[in-house]
């Protein structure tokens, strides 16, 4: 049973209002039975600083990612996670972060994957909710654990492959929402991140370069619908009935342009090609273009 | 393994290895509260702290060296980054005192052993070993310098 939506004006014009929350409705809801809080974020600690009251913390690094290879965790895994979190399949969950929202985007995707129906974020996350001087509490949440059913995780609606993408050029659009220094080739790496490298520099062709950060205002919000047509439609030249992918280096940004896309925008079948630059840097014999123009493509 | 460690690092390790893994957070924060500020001689002049770019956040080191040949380390990171400044705290206590031998006779893979990795991630955790080997570099640096002739 859904805790019921966010009716806030400001998200009305956006294709699914029912996947943002406002700092107010969730300090008005906290405590709602049916509802829990995950708090997900770049910084491991930021959690134990101060979280808001009831959240629970969910690490991409820890929690999310299978610790030996290079892919999520498996239904099993996941159902014991989120049971473990008090969560079950008809919790309606809020997620926020730090950094716009861009791990909370990133946790929002993947609980997707396993087709968790109810996902929200919070707009400004933990930058709006502190400016607003909203309460957080260092008190750990103790959950009480619930059943998750064990439910495996269906990756081709919105995860794209190296060979999706391969398949993709020169019919569906590509979205690269790295740097502009990490699109032209200048950098293999965004400058905070120099163990995310790889081995040649450039983007994928065809591709047009829209940085993530572009759609988030300065209080960590999500930019309004005249904004985000602006960036994605005029400029980047989306029209309706694409079939987009997007991409940055590891899928952790992406993942918050996959939610503006499909969540905001309403674009269907947008898909979030997760091996990335890492993936696609360091492999063989895939096309490659420099420089700031997208570039021509054909498909291989 | 690693061989024996000086005093304040065996300290801190023991210190994480003796809590139950889901403790080792916590104490991490610890840490990163009792970060100091700069002193003013730094704060004034951040040109001559070195970025550790390896980390996620922004944190900038400078280690001296005394006439006794021991080592003082000074640290900044945002508040945003509890993280960072919990490992730029251990690695400033734990270097802090030693004679240059002692501090250059630290394991490079020091922040391996303490307990942490699992619960920050391998990939986080390289964040404090680029802590370390910068700090030990500019002690490297430094000592060169004051070895030679007419310096």
């Amino acid at each position: 049973m859904a805790v019921e939506f966010d009716a806030s004006e400001g998200f009305t014009e956006f294709a699914h209002p029912e996947r943002l929350v406002s700092t107010q409705w969730l300090e008005d809801h906290l405590g709602t039975p049916g509802l829990v809080v995950v708090e997900s974020d770049e910084d491991v600690l930021l959690y134990e600083t101060g979280h808001i009251p009831g959240a629970v913390k969910i690490d991409w690094h820890t929690d999310l990612n299978d610790p030996v290879e290079r892919d999520y965790i498996d239904g099993e895994q996941f159902a014991a996670l989120l049971g473990s979190r008090g969560i079950s399949r008809d919790t309606t969950i809020v997620v926020y972060g730090d950094k716009n929202n861009w791990w909370a985007a990133y946790a929002l995707w993947v609980f997707t994957l396993f087709g968790h129906e109810d996902v929200r974020i919070l707009d400004g996350g933990r930058a709006k909710w502190e400016a607003e001087g909203r309460e957080y509490t260092t008190e750990p949440t103790l959950s009480v654990p619930v059943e998750y059913p064990v439910v495996e995780r269906d990756d081709t609606d919105i995860r794209a492959f190296k060979d999706d993408v391969l398949a993709a050029l020169g019919s569906d659009p590509l979205i690269d929402v790295r740097s502009p220094e990490e699109y032209s080739g200048e950098r293999t790496t965004a400058p905070a991140y120099p163990d995310e490298g790889a081995l040649r520099a450039g983007h994928i062709p065809s591709a047009q370069n829209v940085p993530w950060g572009k759609a988030a205002a300065e209080d960590g919000t999500f930019r309004s619908l005249a904004e985000l047509n602006a960036l994605y439609r005029d400029q980047a030249g989306l029209q309706d009935g694409d079939s987009v992918i997007a991409y940055c280096r590891i899928g952790e940004r992406s993942s918050h342009t996959w939610f503006v896309l499909t969540h905001l925008l309403g674009f269907e079948g947008v898909r979030n090609y997760d091996g990335s630059w890492t993936e696609w840097g360091s492999a063989v014999r895939v096309p490659i273009v420099r420089g700031s123009e997208p570039g021509l493509a054909t498909a291989r | 393994m690693t061989d024996e460690l000086p005093g304040q690092l065996a300290e801190i390790r023991t210190d994480f290895l003796d809590l139950p893994e889901k403790d080792r957070l916590l104490l991490l924060l610890e840490f990163a509260n009792e970060l100091p500020d700069l002193p003013a001689r730094y704060a004034d002049h951040p040109d001559l702290l070195e970025q550790v770019v390896e980390c996620q956040s922004p944190v900038f080191i400078f280690v001296e060296v005394d006439g006794d040949g021991r080592v003082q380390m000074f640290a900044t990171a945002p508040k945003e980054a509890p993280t960072t400044r919990g490992f730029a705290s251990i690695i400033s206590q734990g270097l802090t005192g030693l004679t240059v031998e002692q501090a250059l006779a630290v394991p490079d893979d020091f922040p391996n052993t303490i307990g942490l990795t699992a619960a920050v991630s391998p990939l986080r955790i390289r964040g404090m070993t680029a802590l370390l080997a910068r700090a030990k570099r500019q002690i490297r640096e430094k000592t060169a310098l004051s070895a030679e002739p007419g310096a």
